[in-house]
Formats: structure tokens, C-alpha cells, sequence
């Protein structure tokens, strides 16, 4: 992705890369691979999105669909290649070893740029999680070729390549971008970006053991322990289906309780725009918006919150957004899909009974 | 102790503006900032000069305007600014700029003595893309420690850091040998004010102006848009939403006007309509 996306010195500037000639060395490369994210025995859900949009591109190019998987589980590790099979693969390389066991960059790129150094992938696609980007940053610059990060679109053009397109600049642009002259072509994209494909029961395929031989002695990064989120307090903002956030129209801290109740009911997460946290209303770690969290879910209730540019690039991505202000005129309503215009100290907690009635008269309904 | 913190000039994204007929970003009059995530780079870095007397410098790689940054820099208690600019890294991709700054990296431990530690941001609001610190800790043989949330020791006698690192369910706790790149997640710490000596000592500060010759560039092919593998073909705006919110009435009482928002939230996606149904159940069991 180029740092600077000004078209202007783009076609100033010779353009050297644009020559369509792909060396001698990299012609044997061929097929698609996602390498998938485990953490903790668990499929990340991001790489069976992955194996879903690989499997358009594979077939696209007439090539196979291949799976990475990394750990030191054999028993997870065969789990993980069997759903990879269902959602897609044809082809699972299996990286078993103890130095495998957490995540961890020196020796993830070792294994994967091995891996792509023997296998010669064509196109190699990961999850924009902190994991993949981790991850791929580090195996791009070690094959030295060019990395699409967050692709919010991966296309085929007529003449073979991957085309990758993700937004710039805050969302306020997109660009489509290639990588011609090298390989493999690599690309993340954030979950929840591409739909989740049918998951084909039986399907299987041919399976690749790679012995990675790693002397964990010599790996100089240790794991000391792990914090699972769900053993602390922590927000899990950027895969909950529903959130409600409030802003500064809530007037005060104590108001702020007014959105946790909804959440409460709704079992959703919740959040709030960044003067909130300047206030000290709310932890950092429930900041929503830019330079806070992004999140992608399928209700977001926006409660008192203007909704400032920063604001609004790290919401847009949900299915629907519902925004309650006082002010007609305030940003918000540009991009949410509802709103009412009023106060939300008053409204919130109708909303909440409301919520709370409905829901439940339906569930003794069923 | 020797820190460098990298950080990048960008366009304040609440001025930016896009050319309705030419799809171009108008940057014209558009303010210019430390990219957001460096200040907590950049104060991480000034926690530990104040706890272990470390020298901090500032690296910036852009236009000469660039200065202006890592002026801004210095005002918050930096100790040497190091500016990175030449024509011929226009266009620079990830990989290029990755390329630069490690050989700028190198010069600048040549001179001032080799880094413990090279802290960036997680990101910038304009590339987004995370790329850069990886792509320095890879060249130069750094250890890699990214989305750092917390520094929890650093044992310069040993030359061993440990450190919390924010991964997708949890946090990890790692422990590594120095020297490290750290890009620091977003909200981790809160910037100083500079004081008022640094302010004026900053205005009069010297900035260091390097260009490729300068840091021992000699194959300009692995600068700017010929170094760079990726290729940026097309350039658009998103398609602009037409259709405005749905405002529903606000008559009535706050109980009407909660069900009439509800009414109109279900009528629009039923799916959300059955998705908090299936919540609920599992909710009140």
C-alpha cells in the first residue's frame, strides 16, 4: 500500500513497476493460500472468511485453495485442517511443533516464509487481525514483496493478478491495488469483512506435513503467560453483534449508566466516543472510533454522540446504526440508517423497558 | 539509553476533503498533525528518558514540511529531531519506507549510538495499513513486539524487556532481548504538556536534515515508487450514501417514541429483529 496515495506522483514517477513482465523466478509460483489464525486450539472465524473469498480467487485462476496451520496440538491442529477442508481448502499444510504453541512472530514468519519459500504460493491472504498484521508485515518484508493491508475487496483482473481494494485515508477514499512483479501477492482483510462461506460437512483433502525445526533454545522471544479477555473485564468490542455507546450528550458520568442498562438487556457491549473517555467517563478500552476501536456489528445504538469523522470511521462498518440526539443537524444522522431526534437521558431508559418488555413477551411466546 | 520513536507527519482526517470530479485527496490548506498513534510512542519513549535518563530521538520520514512535526516533537521533550526527506522516496510504498527508515535508522546509530529500543505507533490514521514497524524490526533484526499495551520492565543491565502485548483474546505477557521495535497500542498513555523551556529551546532547535546519499542510500531503485512492489492502479471515492437516516417521530411520550424506534429498527432489518430475540432467550434463561 503506498504511504503516500496521491495519484499525481504515481504517474509521475515512471511507473516502473506497471511493466507486466513477471521475472523467470516467480512464474512457478501457483495457488492460493490463507494462512490461518489458531490461537488457543481455536480457529480464528477470519480464516474460514479467507477460505471462503481464496476459493473464489482459486477457482477465478483455476489453481488449489491451501490452508497454513501452525501449532504444537497435532490433535487441534487435525481439527483445524478438517474444518479448513469443509470450508474450502484442497490442500492443508500441517506446522506441529512445541515452539509452536502461542503465537509469536519470530517464529511464525520463519515457519510461513519457509513455507512460501518451498511451496511458491501464488497469493498468500491473512487476517487483518493483531495476529495477521503482525505476522504479515513481517513475512512481506522478509520475501520482499508488496502487502494490501485491510482489503475490504479481492478480485481477479483479466490479465491474473490480485486485485486488492481497501479504503485510505480515514475510509475517504479507496484504491485498488496490485503487486505485478512479485509473489506472492499478499493481502489481510479485518473479520467480519467477508461473509462466512457454507460449511461443506465430509469435505476433505490432501494434507501436507511440514517439520518446521525450530530449537526452542535459540527462539529469544518467551511467552510468560497468557490474560484471556474472558478471565478479565475486558470490552470485546470489535466482535460483539450489538453495541450501544453513548456520548457527551448524556450530560453527565452517572447518565452514562443509562447505556449499560440497555446494553445489559440487549446482551450487547457497550462503548462511547472519545471525550468520554478524556472525562473519565469510561475505560480506554471501550473508546469506539478512531484511535479506539473499530467495530462491525450488526446493531449499533449511538446514544448523544454527534458523531465526529473519528467517530464515524470506526462504525460504519455496522449493518445498522441507530442514533439518538437532541441536535438535527449533527453529523450522526449523515450515516446512520434511524434516528430520532431527542434527548437521550429521556429516551434511553423508555428504550430500555420497551427492549426489555418486547424481548421477553416473545420469548415466553416460543 | 538510546531511543529513537518514529513517527509520521499526516493530514488532520476531520479536514479531509475529496475532489468531487478528480477523486484526488484536496490537501490544500488542510492542517497537518503527528499522526495520533506516534504520541503514544512518543510518550512511552519519554517515560523511560525520565525513569532511566534515556536520550530520545524523533525520526520523520516526509516533505521538509515534516519539520514542523518533529518540531512539535522536541516541545514535548524530545532531544534530537531527525528529518528524512528527499524526492526521491515520492511514492514510497510500505516496503520502501521501511527500507529508508532502517537505513536512516542505521546512520542515526552511528552517530548517537545504537537504539534499545525504536518505538512507533501502532499504525497511521492515513495508511492504516501497520506495515512500517514491521517492516523495520524485519530489516534490521529487531525483536518484534506489536500492539505493546504496557511496558512492564525493562532491565537494561541484562538487556531484557518485558511487555504486555494485546492479541485477539487476551493479552500475552513476553519477555525479550533488546534491541526491540515496540509499536505502542492506541490509548496506553495520555502526552504531556511540554514545558515552557522545551517549547522555546524547541523553536530554536536544529533539525537534522538527511537525504538518501545522506544515509547511504546508494541504489535508488529500492526508494520511492521503483521500490516499491505494490502498484496503486486506481484511485476512488466510495460510492456516497444517498439515503439519510430514517427519523422517526418524536411525538409523544418517551414510551411511544422508544416503540416507535423499535417498530421502525424491526421493520428495516428483521434479521436484527430475530438476532435479539435468540439473545434474549439466551439472556433471561
Amino acid at each position: 500500500m503506498a504511504e503516500e496515495t496521491r495519484p499525481a506522483p504515481a504517474r509521475a514517477g515512471g511507473r516502473a513497476n506497471t511493466k507486466k513482465e513477471l521475472p523467470e523466478h516467480f512464474k512457478a509460483y501457483k495457488h492460493v493460500w490463507v494462512a490461518v489464525e489458531i490461537e488457543h486450539g481455536e480457529v480464528h472465524s477470519v480464516s474460514f472468511e479467507l477460505l471462503g473469498e481464496g476459493r473464489k480467487l482459486a477457482d477465478k485462476r483455476g489453481v488449489e485453495l491451501a490452508a497454513v496451520v501452525m501449532g504444537d496440538d497435532r490433535e487441534a491442529l487435525g481439527a483445524a485442517a478438517s474444518a479448513c477442508f469443509e470450508y474450502g481448502a484442497d490442500c492443508v499444510y500441517i506446522a506441529c511443533d512445541p515452539a509452536l504453541r502461542h503465537y509469536r512472530n519470530e517464529t511464525s514468519t520463519r515457519v510461513l516464509t519457509d513455507l512460501v519459500n518451498t511451496y511458491q504460493p501464488e497469493i498468500l491472504l491473512l487476517g487483518a487481525t493483531n495476529l495477521g498484521r503482525d505476522l504479515a508485515g513481517s513475512v512481506a518484508t522478509t520475501l520482499k514483496t508488496g502487502l494490501t493491508a485491510d482489503s475490504t475487496e479481492l478480485a481477479i483482473d483479466e490479465e491474473g493478478s490480485l486485485a486488492a481494494t481497501r479504503p485510505t485515508f480515514g475510509g475517504s477514499l479507496l484504491c485498488t491495488i496490485f503487486t505485478l512483479n512479485f509473489r506472492p501477492q499478499m493481502a489481510t482483510v479485518r473479520p467480519r469483512v467477508m461473509a462466512m462461506p457454507e460449511r461443506c460437512e465430509g469435505r476433505t483433502g490432501r494434507i501436507v506435513e511440514f517439520a518446521p525445526q525450530i530449537v526452542e533454545e535459540e527462539v529469544v522471544t518467551k511467552v510468560l503467560s497468557f490474560i484471556a479477555d474472558r478471565d478479565s473485564d475486558k470490552a470485546a468490542l470489535p466482535y460483539a453483534d450489538v453495541v450501544v455507546a453513548g456520548g457527551l450528550g448524556l450530560g453527565s458520568a452517572e447518565n452514562f449508566r443509562l447505556v449499560r442498562e440497555l446494553a445489559e438487556v440487549l446482551g450487547a457491549e457497550y462503548g462511547g466516543s472519545r471525550p468520554l473517555v478524556q472525562k473519565g467517563w469510561i475505560t480506554a478500552d471501550r473508546q469506539i472510533g478512531q484511535t479506539g476501536k473499530t467495530i462491525r456489528p450488526k446493531l449499533y445504538i449511538a446514544a448523544g454522540i454527534s458523531g465526529a469523522i473519528q467517530h464515524r470511521v470506526g462504525v460504519e462498518g455496522a449493518d445498522v446504526i441507530v442514533a439518538i440526539n437532541t441536535d438535527p443537524a449533527a453529523p450522526i444522522f449523515e450515516f446512520a440508517h434511524l434516528g430520532i431526534v431527542a434527548d437521550a437521558v429521556t429516551l434511553l431508559p423508555a428504550l430500555t423497558q420497551a427492549f426489555a418488555r418486547r424481548l421477553r413477551v416473545n420469548k415466553m411466546a416460543s | 539509553m538510546h531511543i529513537v520513536v518514529c513517527i509520521k507527519q499526516v493530514p488532520d482526517s476531520a479536514q479531509i476533503r475529496v475532489h468531487p470530479v478528480t477523486n484526488t485527496i484536496m490537501r490544500q490548506g488542510v492542517p497537518t498533525i503527528i499522526n495520533p498513534y506516534d504520541l503514544f510512542a512518543l510518550e512511552e519513549a519519554l517515560r523511560l528518558k525520565d525513569r532511566f535518563g534515556a536520550s530520545v530521538t524523533a525520526l520523520c520520514m516526509g516533505p521538509p514540511t515534516a519539520s514542523e512535526s518533529l518540531r512539535k516533537a522536541l516541545t514535548f521533550g524530545a532531544d534530537r529531531a531527525v528529518l528524512l526527506t528527499d524526492r526521491y522516496f515520492a511514492g514510497s510504498d510500505t516496503l520502501a519506507t521501511s527500507y529508508a527508515l532502517s537505513m536512516a535508522l542505521t546512520r542515526i546509530g552511528a552517530d548517537y549510538g545504537t537504539p534499545e529500543i525504536v518505538f512507533t505507533g501502532k499504525q497511521t490514521i492515513d495508511g492504516d495499513t501497520a506495515q512500517v514497524g514491521p517492516g523495520i524490526a524485519s530489516r534490521l533484526g529487531l525483536n518484534q513486539l506489536t500492539y505493546i499495551s504496557r511496558i512492564v520492565e525493562t532491565d537494561l543491565d541484562a538487556g531484557r524487556i518485558t511487555v504486555e502485548r494485546r492479541a485477539e483474546t487476551g493479552t500475552q505477557v513476553l519477555e525479550t532481548r533488546l534491541p526491540v521495535l515496540v509499536t505502542m497500542l492506541e490509548a496506553t498513555n495520555t502526552m504531556r504538556r511540554g514545558t515552557v523551556e522545551q517549547a522555546l529551546s524547541a523553536a530554536r532547535a536544529e533539525i537534522v536534515t538527511w537525504n538518501a546519499a545522506d544515509v547511504g542510500i546508494e541504489d535508488l531503485t529500492k526508494c520511492g515508487l521503483r521500490g516499491s512492489p505494490t502498484i496503486v492502479k486506481k484511485v476512488f471515492a466510495p460510492t456516497a450514501r444517498t439515503d439519510k437516516a430514517e427519523i422517526v417521530s418524536n411525538e409523544g411520550s418517551a414510551e411511544t417514541r422508544a416503540n416507535a424506534l423499535i417498530d421502525a429498527l424491526f421493520a428495516r432489518a428483521p434479521g436484527v429483529e430475530d438476532d435479539l430475540y435468540a439473545r434474549a432467550v439466551h439472556h433471561y434463561v
